[in-house]
């Protein structure tokens, strides 16, 4: 019962920051209603009992992307008008409303199975295990390190000063 | 010897955990705790204030404030009072909105951290299994606030002051978080109440380096001198509260104390043992030794100069994280080299890797590095 209130608090709270995104015309306001989206689904995530990703979210998403997303805000110029209007209205609308069927068609047509098995209780150690132990996904993680790596140098050299 | 005997009077006091849900149902712990931390945040800031202003005092070889009540007790309530009756100035530009928001973004993020603090065994609102990272988490949060209240003001000061706070967050939480992995990896685990116990050695003895880290990359984030270069008076005007009054600048205020505090509670928890100690009860060592690092907070602040920008990133990303990085292998391997728990001497060993690298890694600086010259 407290978890369906807190299920929906949440999701109204994620859906109206959502919309807020993409209906408010002062960017920097934009981005603030973006980190609350982020903050409910980060409390989505509790309520799937999966801690330690609502702790990774607050920390990746609100924490680190917010803030960037924040200083790219700051160095825009005039931005209480908004985007600057151009004739891709129309092409962008058709997009986003086939990228709109298509997302609710494989919502509706996907078969969603519910577990059976109760949910691990302590997510910490488990999911070390699934990343790091014998046979898990070290390699997809090493992989992706140095995929970040690989954009830290390249972002260093665009940068460097001749 | 002296070390053992230590170990073996802190098991001897060690107190039966509290019950998850004590005293007694979810919704009691829950009212109990919540008062419990609202009101250690809100009386800790207040002791604070004067605890710093005369401590400050008299290391200037000053007297500090001492008119209001004996030795100037009721100092800091006449300033709550003096704030709250201010008159409340909004600029005329500003966005309104953000701008009346920004303290409570500040000051929430700060008040949720102390949900995951021990002040006993088992003693908090909630033994999260996630508990540092929680902490790390929450409290990145804060500069949110501190960007709104820069931006909202409409004030070019405001707005680089806000710019530099993000930039030493940014860089500053990396050797921190860095310094608390090397913690949880010799404590075995994430729960603050579980790394206290794990410290039958205070961890400042283990992890020297890692101590100093967290030190000086706190400090760092949370502002504090000689780091306090986005809202000392001689920098940029008051930094982000420029154009802050009344309430609304009595909560920031508030939010730096309440973030010095949080500094002096981490490290309490996670170097030196928390609320464990001899003799006395849990809850009076945890206190003692929060205002002991409090102090030490103190005596940095009126013996340091400040640091410029420049010094304060190249020190993050040229000293601390190289050095974090380092230490977190070698804690690494010391913990995979004893599976059963790192031997207490080791600690020998620790301090002199710990001295060996500061003094090689600090001869790649010299005085006066990243001077400027102008030509004439």
């Amino acid at each position: 019962m407290a978890l369906q209130i807190s299920f929906w608090i949440l999701a109204v709270v994620a859906v109206v920051a959502a919309l807020a995104v993409v209906f408010l015309r002062n960017v920097f306001r934009a981005a603030f209603a973006l980190i609350m989206s982020f903050l409910a689904i980060a409390g989505l995530y509790i309520t799937l009992s999966a801690d330690f990703l609502a702790v990774v979210q607050i920390l990746v998403y609100v924490g680190a992307i917010s803030i960037l997303i924040i200083l790219a805000v700051m160095l825009t110029r005039e931005l209480h008008q908004g985007n600057p209007s151009n004739n891709l209205e129309l092409p962008a609308l058709i997009v986003v409303l086939l990228f709109l069927a298509a997302g609710v068609w494989i919502v509706l047509a996907t078969n969603w199975k519910v577990s059976a098995v109760p949910p691990v209780a302590p997510t910490t150690s488990a999911l070390a295990q699934a990343l790091f132990g014998g046979g898990g996904f070290l390699l997809a993680v090493e992989i992706s390190v140095v995929l970040l790596l690989a954009a830290v140098i390249g972002a260093i050299v665009l940068v460097r000063e001749k | 010897m002296m070390l053992e005997s230590y170990a073996l009077s802190s098991i001897g006091s060690a107190l039966k955990p509290l019950p998850a849900d004590w005293p007694g149902g979810f919704w009691w712990h829950w009212l109990v705790f919540t008062i419990i931390a609202i009101l250690f945040v809100l009386l800790m800031v207040l002791f604070f204030t004067y605890f710093e202003r005369r401590a400050m005092g008299r290391l200037q070889a000053r007297l500090g404030p001492n008119r209001c009540g004996p030795f100037g007790v009721i100092q800091p309530i006449m300033d709550a009072i003096k704030a709250l009756t201010k008159e409340d100035i909004v600029p005329y530009n500003a966005d309104k909105v953000v701008h009346w928001l920004a303290p409570a973004v500040a000051f929430v993020p700060v008040l949720l951290v102390f949900v995951v603090v021990p002040f006993s065994n088992g003693a908090m609102l909630a033994d999260l299994n996630v508990g540092i990272l929680f902490v790390v988490a929450i409290s990145s949060l804060s500069a949110l606030g501190i960007v709104m209240a820069g931006w909202g003001s409409n004030n070019k000061y405001s707005l680089i002051s806000a710019m530099r706070a993000v930039a030493a967050v940014v860089s500053y939480e990396i050797p921190v978080v860095l310094s608390i992995a090397s913690v949880v990896l010799l404590a075995g685990s994430m729960s603050l109440n579980d790394i206290v116990l794990a410290q039958n050695i205070p961890f400042i003895l283990m992890q020297p380096l890692a101590f100093l880290i967290f030190f000086i990359g706190a400090s760092a984030e949370i502002n504090r001198s000689p780091f306090d270069l986005l809202e000392a008076d001689s920098e940029i005007v008051a930094g982000f509260h420029t154009e802050y009054s009344g309430m609304k600048f009595a909560l920031f205020y508030l939010v730096e104390y309440a973030e010095a505090l949080l500094l002096s509670v981490l490290i309490t928890t996670l170097f030196l043992s928390g609320w464990r100690g001899p003799l006395l009860p849990p809850w009076l060592w945890f206190l003692i030794k929060v205002v002991a690092v409090f102090f030490v907070l103190v005596w940095v602040r009126t013996t340091l100069p400040r640091a410029r920008i420049d010094q304060l990133m190249a020190l993050a990303w040229k000293f601390l994280f190289p050095l974090s990085v380092i230490n977190l292998v070698i804690t690494a391997i010391e913990v995979l080299a004893w599976p059963g728990g790192v031997p207490w001497p080791m600690l020998f060993v620790n301090i002199g890797i710990m001295a060996v690298l500061i003094v090689s890694w600090s001869r790649l600086f010299k005085f006066g590095w990243g001077r400027v010259k102008v030509e004439a």
